[in-house]
C-alpha cells in the first residue's frame, strides 16, 4: 500500500503546517502583521481541508479565512491607529 | 457575584467537554472508507440528479439549516451596519486620492475580472462541483474590492452603490423563503425539492430547486459582504470624530 502511505504523509505535513502557522499567528503581537500571518494560516488550513477530501469547506476557508478576515482586521487596525493619531494632534 | 460567574463558566465548560468527549468516542474511525450518513446522503443526492452531494445536503436534504445560516449572516451584517453607522459627533472627510504603485494597479485591474467571473462560475456550478452560493458570493464580493487596491476608494464607491446592495441582500433572503413557501403551496413540505423537474444528471439545470436556492444564497452573501466591507472601509477611511478640527 505505497499510495496510502504517501496520502498519510501528506495529511501529517498539512497538519504540522497548520499547527506551525497558527502558533506563528498567536506569537506575532503586532496586529497588522498578525493579519498577514492569519491569511497564510487560512491558506494552509484550506489545503488541509482539501487534502482531507472536503473541497467545499476548503473553498469557504480560502475565501473567508485568507481574504475576508485579514482584510477586516487590517481595516480595524487602520481605524484605531488613525483615531490615536488625531487624539495626539489635539493635545 | 464574580465567583458565581466563574462557577457557572466552569460548570458549562465541564459539561461541554464531557459531551464532546462522549460524542467523539462514538465517531467512525479516522479515514474510514464507509460512513453510514455518507452512503445515505450520496444515495439521496443521486436520486435527485445532484452531482455535488454537499450541495444536495445544503440546499435539499438540509435546506432548512441553510435558511438558518443565511439569517445568521443577515442579522450579523445588520448589526454591524447599525454599530458602524455615522454617529452625530462624526463627520465624513473625503479621502485624498492615493498614489498606487504601478505593478499593484496592473495586477489588481487584471485580477478583478478574473476573480469576479470565478465567483459567478462557482455560484452557478454549485450543484455540479465543489463550491456554491456562499463560496462564490464571498469571492465575487471581495473581487470588487480589488478596485480599492488598484485605484482608490472613490472609484470603488462609484461602481458599488451601497443602497442597491442593501436591498438585494434583503431581496435574496426573501427569495429563499418564497422558494420554500412555493413548495408548501404546491402541496409538500417547506423547502422540499419537489417543485421543479430534476433534469439531466451533471448539467447546469439539474437538481431541481438546488441551483435556484444556490443563486439566492450567492446573491445574499455577495451583497452582505459588500455591505459589511463598505461599513468597515467607511470607518477606516472616511468617518472622523468631530472634535478634531
Amino acid at each position: 500500500m505505497g499510495g496510502g502511505d504517501v496520502y498519510d504523509a501528506v495529511i501529517v505535513v498539512a497538519l504540522l503546517l497548520v499547527a506551525a502557522s497558527a502558533t506563528a499567528a498567536v506569537v506575532q503581537r503586532d496586529p497588522a502583521r498578525q493579519a498577514l500571518v492569519l491569511s497564510f494560516s487560512g491558506v494552509v488550513l484550506a489545503t488541509l481541508f482539501t487534502v482531507l477530501q472536503a473541497p467545499d469547506v476548503g473553498l469557504s476557508q480560502l475565501a473567508v479565512g485568507s481574504a475576508l478576515t485579514p482584510l477586516l482586521i487590517m481595516l480595524s487596525v487602520r481605524k484605531i491607529r488613525r483615531r490615536g493619531r488625531s487624539k495626539e494632534d489635539t493635545r | 457575584m464574580n465567583r458565581l460567574r466563574l462557577w457557572l463558566l466552569a460548570l458549562g465548560g465541564a459539561g461541554l467537554a464531557a459531551l464532546l468527549v462522549a460524542a467523539c468516542l462514538d465517531l467512525p474511525g479516522f479515514g474510514g472508507r464507509r460512513h453510514p450518513y455518507g452512503d445515505r446522503a450520496v444515495h439521496a443526492s443521486l436520486a435527485r440528479h445532484t452531482a455535488n452531494t454537499i450541495a444536495s445536503v445544503n440546499f435539499d436534504q438540509r435546506a432548512y439549516d441553510t435558511l438558518g445560516e443565511m439569517s445568521i449572516l443577515f442579522a450579523a451584517v445588520l448589526g454591524c451596519a447599525v454599530l458602524l453607522r455615522q454617529a452625530r459627533d462624526e463627520h465624513r472627510a473625503r479621502p485624498r486620492p492615493a498614489e498606487v504603485a504601478r505593478p499593484v494597479r496592473r495586477y489588481a485591474l487584471l485580477a478583478l475580472p478574473v476573480a469576479l467571473v470565478t465567483g459567478l462560475y462557482v455560484i452557478a456550478h454549485g450543484q455540479l462541483s465543489p463550491g456554491g452560493g456562499f463560496q462564490g458570493g464571498v469571492v465575487a464580493a471581495t473581487a470588487l474590492h480589488l478596485l480599492y487596491l488598484g485605484a482608490d476608494y472613490s472609484a470603488l464607491e462609484r461602481v458599488r452603490p451601497l443602497g442597491v446592495h442593501e436591498i438585494s441582500d434583503a431581496v435574496a433572503v426573501c427569495a429563499y423563503v418564497v422558494l420554500g413557501l412555493a413548495s408548501v403551496l404546491a402541496g409538500t413540505a417547506f423547502l422540499a425539492n419537489t417543485l421543479l423537474p430534476y433534469g439531466t444528471f451533471n448539467t447546469l439545470s439539474s437538481g431541481g430547486s438546488v441551483p435556484l436556492l444556490n443563486a439566492a444564497v450567492g446573491m445574499e452573501v455577495a451583497s452582505a459582504v459588500v455591505v459589511l466591507l463598505a461599513h468597515f472601509i467607511d470607518q477606516a477611511v472616511e468617518i472622523e470624530e468631530e472634535h478634531r478640527s
